[in-house]
């Protein structure tokens, strides 16, 4: 039998000894070879290789078509309209999302485990459904769509409408963040707290909400990602006009059924590459609010 | 000793400090004033209500307008019978080939160390990220007429776009990480000591994941392929893009919802869509019987560990 380096599992008295990239890091387990050599077989093939036309087609676009197709109007104004309705989503999701996580995680009431399954029905329910019924519900006659019509607020075939399929995707993620970290709060700090005379809203607002923070950020990233990309349940609700109610990937799959590959490719590029970056950026965001909130 | 899995701070009452009565934790502001709970738990309920329990119940209720009859008239067309058949084949196709990429995954990732390790985690979520109409459109990049692959495949007529391979193909693309970001963190919780006794005991790699791993993960992998299932029947944006949308043919059930949904054939659209509904809720009930059984065994295991309370 190969000798090897300790026992990954011994507790960590001693520091793992530095692993050189050739060798595993755990010769006493075999198949490292055989499982790393498939998954990374798998992922190339399944994954990366297709990702990789992206940048190949735009390469063969040249940069004067790539931004031609690019900064068109049409374009433009699907962007402002994708990463402007994400951003109002996640938003709101932040928001309620954290008041559904702190009622599911502290109260007990009847129908608890109702609603925290119902949580993540916008997770299982496929797009399209989620898209028909949203609009059936919001449009002119729908049950919420006539009453709110009365008020003068139209929700479907509008921005509005777009913000509103977003939330509805996004909002599994805040919630599902935050409830564990609620879970695991420490019961002893708020109870410090209060015996030091601090009121409820203090408690909340210096004790509670800073360790919030980092998960909080994690979930609004993750519903701002799915709603950037998000076409199923935006599609029927938006009614797709250009230049007010059309998003980004609804423009990609236009020009795509105009045949226009290379213009479907460089505006799917932009959406990557500038959601990547969003997101890069709230990583980064949220690893410097956990090591405050680890210091402070 | 509470058999509940989840302590609450402002309901749960411990037993040892005998100041710790509901009354005195209330006034040591611990809870919210009531009005304050009653306004967020209505805003909670409220929020659900509206952008959740709504849109489901609109489903049926459009769906059975016209009564139980037209109902399941709908489901029985040839077209939504084809439309099923894709569905389930894409998915019978996806699902294993996707929990296999999973198990393997969790295997390098969760059992060694190797740099690159949260590079490769990283990589593995890249489908997540990727909005599902450019997820089809690569495969039209790559197998299209004028793709990569495409004088090729024309040549040897072989279709893959416009038909069966490449809704299958797309549908294994947006379900990639989701067995695998199920599996690798069970993986990793479980650490790396019983396979490694059961190693120097003597068993071979396949015994050591059959015997040893497999059972400890069974839950965790059983979730991920039901999440798996359910985008895989219930993906859209991706196989819109590869199907062509040729009616009999290449239409999943989503797709053959929104043919009918855009010729205003409300009801029968709607009647499709349940065949889905009904599939998330069978996804939320596994999910919360998984994570149910979860909390039981967890909550078993600390009741049998004496807890070392300080007095």
């Amino acid at each position: 039998m190969k000798r090897g380096s300790p026992a990954s599992g011994s507790a960590g008295r001693a520091r793992p000894p530095r692993v050189p990239w050739r060798s595993s890091g755990n010769r006493v387990l075999p198949g490292f070879r055989l499982t790393l050599g498939l998954t990374i077989l798998y992922l190339t093939l399944l994954v990366l290789l297709p990702l990789s036309m992206l940048a190949l087609k735009s390469v063969t676009l040249g940069w004067d078509g790539f931004w031609s197709a690019v900064s068109a109007p049409r374009v433009m104004a699907s962007y402002r309209l994708s990463f402007g309705a994400a951003f109002a989503g996640a938003a709101l999701n932040g928001l309620f999302g954290t008041v559904v996580a702190w009622v599911l995680v502290r109260y007990r009431f009847p129908g608890r485990r109702v609603a925290d399954a119902l949580v993540d029905m916008p997770l299982a329910l496929p797009t399209a459904v989620a898209g028909i019924a949203l609009t059936a519900l919001f449009s002119s006659n729908g049950w919420i769509g006539r009453p709110l019509e009365a008020a003068g607020l139209r929700v479907a075939f509008t921005p509005l409408g777009v913000v509103v399929a977003l939330t509805f995707i996004g909002l599994p993620f805040v919630v599902r963040t935050l409830q564990p970290v609620l879970e695991s709060l420490d019961p002893e700090v708020e109870e410090a707290a209060a015996s030091l005379g601090a009121g409820r809203w203090q408690i909340f607002r210096r004790v509670l909400l800073p360790a919030l923070v980092p998960a909080w950020l994690t979930g609004f990233a993750l519903a701002l990602a799915r709603a950037l990309g998000e076409y199923g349940s935006v599609v029927f609700i938006s009614g797709n006009m250009p230049m007010k109610t059309e998003i980004a990937p609804f423009v990609i799959m236009s020009k795509l059924d105009q045949y226009d590959v290379a213009g479907a490719t460089a505006i799917a590029v932009v959406l990557l590459v500038t959601s990547f970056a969003l997101l890069a950026g709230i990583n980064v965001l949220q690893a410097w609010t956990a090591r405050r909130g680890l210091a402070g | 000793m509470s058999t509940r899995a989840v302590p609450s701070p402002t309901t749960e009452v411990r037993a040892t400090p005998p100041f710790a009565t509901p009354a005195a934790i209330r006034r040591r502001g611990l809870t919210e004033p009531g009005a304050v709970r009653a306004a967020l738990l209505a805003v909670a309920i409220g929020f659900l209500a509206l952008f959740v329990a709504a849109p489901v119940a609109t489903v049926f209720g459009q769906a059975l307008s016209k009564g139980l009859g037209a109902y399941l008239a709908a489901l029985r067309t040839p077209d939504a019978l084809a439309a099923v058949r894709l569905t389930l084949l894409a998915a019978a196709i996806a699902v294993p080939l996707n929990t296999v990429f999973g198990l393997l995954a969790g295997w390098a990732i969760a059992k060694f160390r190797f740099r690159g390790r949260s590079a490769l985690v990283t990589l593995i979520d890249l489908p997540l990220s990727v909005s599902p109409v450019i997820a089809g459109m690569v495969f039209v990049l790559l197998f299209g007429r004028s793709g990569a692959f495409g004088p090729w495949l024309t040549e040897h007529g072989v279709k893959i776009i416009f038909s069966t391979p490449g809704i299958v193909i797309a549908t294994m693309f947006v379900t990639f990480p989701l067995v695998a970001r199920e599996v690798i963190p069970v993986m990793q919780a479980g650490g790396t000591e019983e396979e490694e006794a059961a190693r120097v005991l003597g068993a071979g790699g396949w015994n050591i994941f059959r015997r040893v791993t497999l059972p400890n993960i069974k839950w965790g992998v059983l979730y991920g392929a039901i999440l798996c299932n359910a985008r895989a029947m219930g993906e859209f944006g991706a196989v819109s893009v590869v199907s062509g949308h040729i009616r009999g043919k290449t239409n999943t059930l989503p797709l053959h919802t929104e043919i009918l949904y855009n010729e205003y054939d409300f009801q029968s659209a709607f009647a499709v869509a349940s065949l889905l509904v009904f599939l998330a809720l069978v996804t939320l009930v596994a999910r919360s019987a998984v994570e149910w059984r979860a909390r039981r065994l967890a909550a078993e295991a600390e009741a049998l560990v004496p807890r070392e309370e300080a007095a």
